[in-house]
């Protein structure tokens, strides 16, 4: 078999980690930039009309509008961020909620072991809820100190830093809490059901 | 049944500057496969690392010319692809490419007209290889160009347009300078709208076969201006190239 | 519609053209969800993501989504009731 072509001078945008590397995931490129990456139309969602719902299996289902949401108590993050699309971006730093904070305000049944997150727009990502309790889990309404842009996923959305990044489902709308797992818009089509990048978990099977 | 579409390894014989930001870089192709007006090429490169990035660019060249092909291409500053194309590429390299792609945005002249042919900056491209097309068939249908530029000087294949029109009764060139205009410039020099697409229309004579390129918004915008003004949206085909350069 | 990023299914036509072994932009379809029948080539094309959106230009639901893996392509065309494809 030939090696396989190389472009004469071509390097890529990725930058020399440094001294950084060890922070990088396996097949990782590190990046300055924020690539906007989407499946769908941005939601254009107003703040009056926002909400955010946590149902399914918990004693009773909660609603806060944007207001109350952004009463909740919420604290600074500065995080690594990887996309499976392969690119890595260090520190980035956001402002929001754990869901730590969010499920405390209902009453989780026993019985629920995972939790689909629902966006405006239809997207929709599963996770087991113990990659989301700790501290592991956050939903944001501002990056970089400013309020979150739409491209990005604000008003809201959700920020799982230890998973690639589409389990950080933009445009956030609510949380369903499940007893079994169902897997969601990407993980029904190939990619990995949790998505580790450490141990590079990106499509299903690996 | 056609072969299956594979990559290929295409050697750069030629480079061509069109304007300050664009060029024309001619591929030979071992495995050259007569295209038609409207196609275009997948184009990858690859770094020592692996790292691989992947554009599509229309063929600027008309079928007739075998074995080859013209990429015309922009240079985007702070683009992955079309950057190496402008500052690193020479005659003689070799370039990975895939093609030729697309049946749904193409110009046959079986398919008569009279074409209304709209384009954004280097949107004009695949819409040139249906003009140069048309100019190689004897007794077109009439078609018109609405183009929009930012400055002369980025007006792509200026002087082969001026040349097929002069030449062509049946070819109407309307050209709008959105930035800034030369003196005595008696065109347009507003974005795209209304009144301008109603006078292409027009220029047209009968209902057109429409085919809108350049960046997305700006193709939009068109075409919802055409169907607003009577087009069918069945004989209106768009190229959306994404964010505007 | 204000994005934009969107591109027109043209952008993966090669991808789907490697798929299938011939050209489907030209391939007429009809939308599962609000009946629009047209040329696949009228789909909106969301191409930077983990994979590949494609929507119905009329209604914006997804017509076809497609990922490809390090050797294998995920095809979902759920969204399109039909591909009507000549055949020889």
């Amino acid at each position: 078999m030939s090696d396989p072509f190389v472009s004469r001078g071509f390097t890529g945008r990725a930058h020399d980690p440094g001294d950084k590397a060890g922070r990088i995931p396996p097949g990782q490129y590190l990046t300055d930039g924020f690539p906007v990456l989407s499946a769908g139309p941005t939601p254009q969602i107003g703040l009056d009309r926002w909400a955010f719902t946590i149902e399914g299996l918990v004693a009773a289902p909660i609603t806060w509008s944007w207001e109350q949401f952004t009463a909740l108590p919420s604290r600074d993050w500065t995080v690594d961020i990887s996309c499976v699309t392969k690119w890595t971006k260090l520190d980035t730093a956001w402002h929001g909620v754990s869901l730590d904070d969010l499920l405390a305000a209902v009453e989780v049944d026993p019985r629920a072991r995972f939790v689909t997150a629902h966006s405006y727009g239809g997207y929709t990502t599963n996770l087991p809820l113990t990659d989301v309790l700790n501290n592991q889990a956050f939903v944001a309404w501002q990056y970089d100190d400013a309020p979150l842009e739409p491209a990005h996923g604000g008003p809201a959305r959700l920020v799982v830093p230890h998973l690639y990044f589409w389990k950080s489902a933009k445009w956030v709308r609510g949380l369903r809490l499940m007893a079994e797992d169902e897997p969601g818009f990407w993980e029904s089509l190939g990619y990995h059901n949790r998505g580790d990048p450490w141990r590079e978990e990106r499509y299903s099977g690996d | 049944m056609p072969e299956p579409l594979t990559w290929q390894i295409a050697t750069v014989t030629a480079i061509r500057a069109e304007t300050p930001q664009v060029s024309s870089f001619t591929l030979a192709l071992p495995a050259w496969r007569a295209h038609r007006a409207g196609q275009h090429y997948d184009v990858r490169l690859t770094a020592p690392d692996g790292y691989r990035a992947q554009r599509s660019y229309s063929i600027a060249s008309p079928p007739s010319r075998r074995g080859e092909v013209d990429l015309t291409i922009e240079r985007i500053a702070d683009g992955e692809v079309s950057p190496y194309f402008h500052d690193v590429v020479e005659v003689g390299d070799r370039v990975e490419v895939r093609g030729p792609i697309g049946g749904y945005f193409v110009w046959e002249p079986v398919l008569g007209g009279p074409l209304l042919l709209i384009a954004g900056g280097s949107g004009v491209v695949p819409l040139m290889a249906m003009l140069r097309e048309r100019a190689a068939a004897d007794g077109a249908a009439p078609a018109v160009l609405l183009s929009s530029a930012r400055t002369l000087e980025d007006v792509i294949y200026r002087d082969e347009l001026a040349a097929l029109a002069a030449a062509d009764r049946g070819l109407r060139l309307i050209q709008t300078l959105t930035r800034a205009q030369p003196p005595g410039w008696t065109g347009y020099d507003r974005r795209i709208d209304r009144p301008m697409l109603a006078e292409a229309l027009a220029a047209a004579g009968a209902p057109p076969l429409a085919y809108i390129c350049g960046p997305t918004l700006l193709v939009e915008a068109a075409a919802n201006g055409l169907v607003e003004l009577g087009v069918s949206p069945a004989q209106v085909r768009t190229e959306r190239f994404g964010p505007t350069s | 519609m204000d994005d934009p990023m969107v591109l027109d299914a043209n952008a993966v036509a090669g991808d789907l053209a490697e798929l299938f072994g011939f050209e489907v932009t030209a391939v007429v379809h009809r939308c599962a969800h609000c009946g629009n029948v047209a040329a696949v080539g009228t789909l909106l094309a969301w191409t930077h993501g983990p994979g590949v959106t494609l929507r119905c230009s009329i209604c914006r639901e997804v017509v076809v989504r497609f990922v490809r893996t390090g050797s294998r392509t995920f095809l979902d065309v759920r969204g399109a009731a039909y591909l009507d494809m000549q055949r020889g």
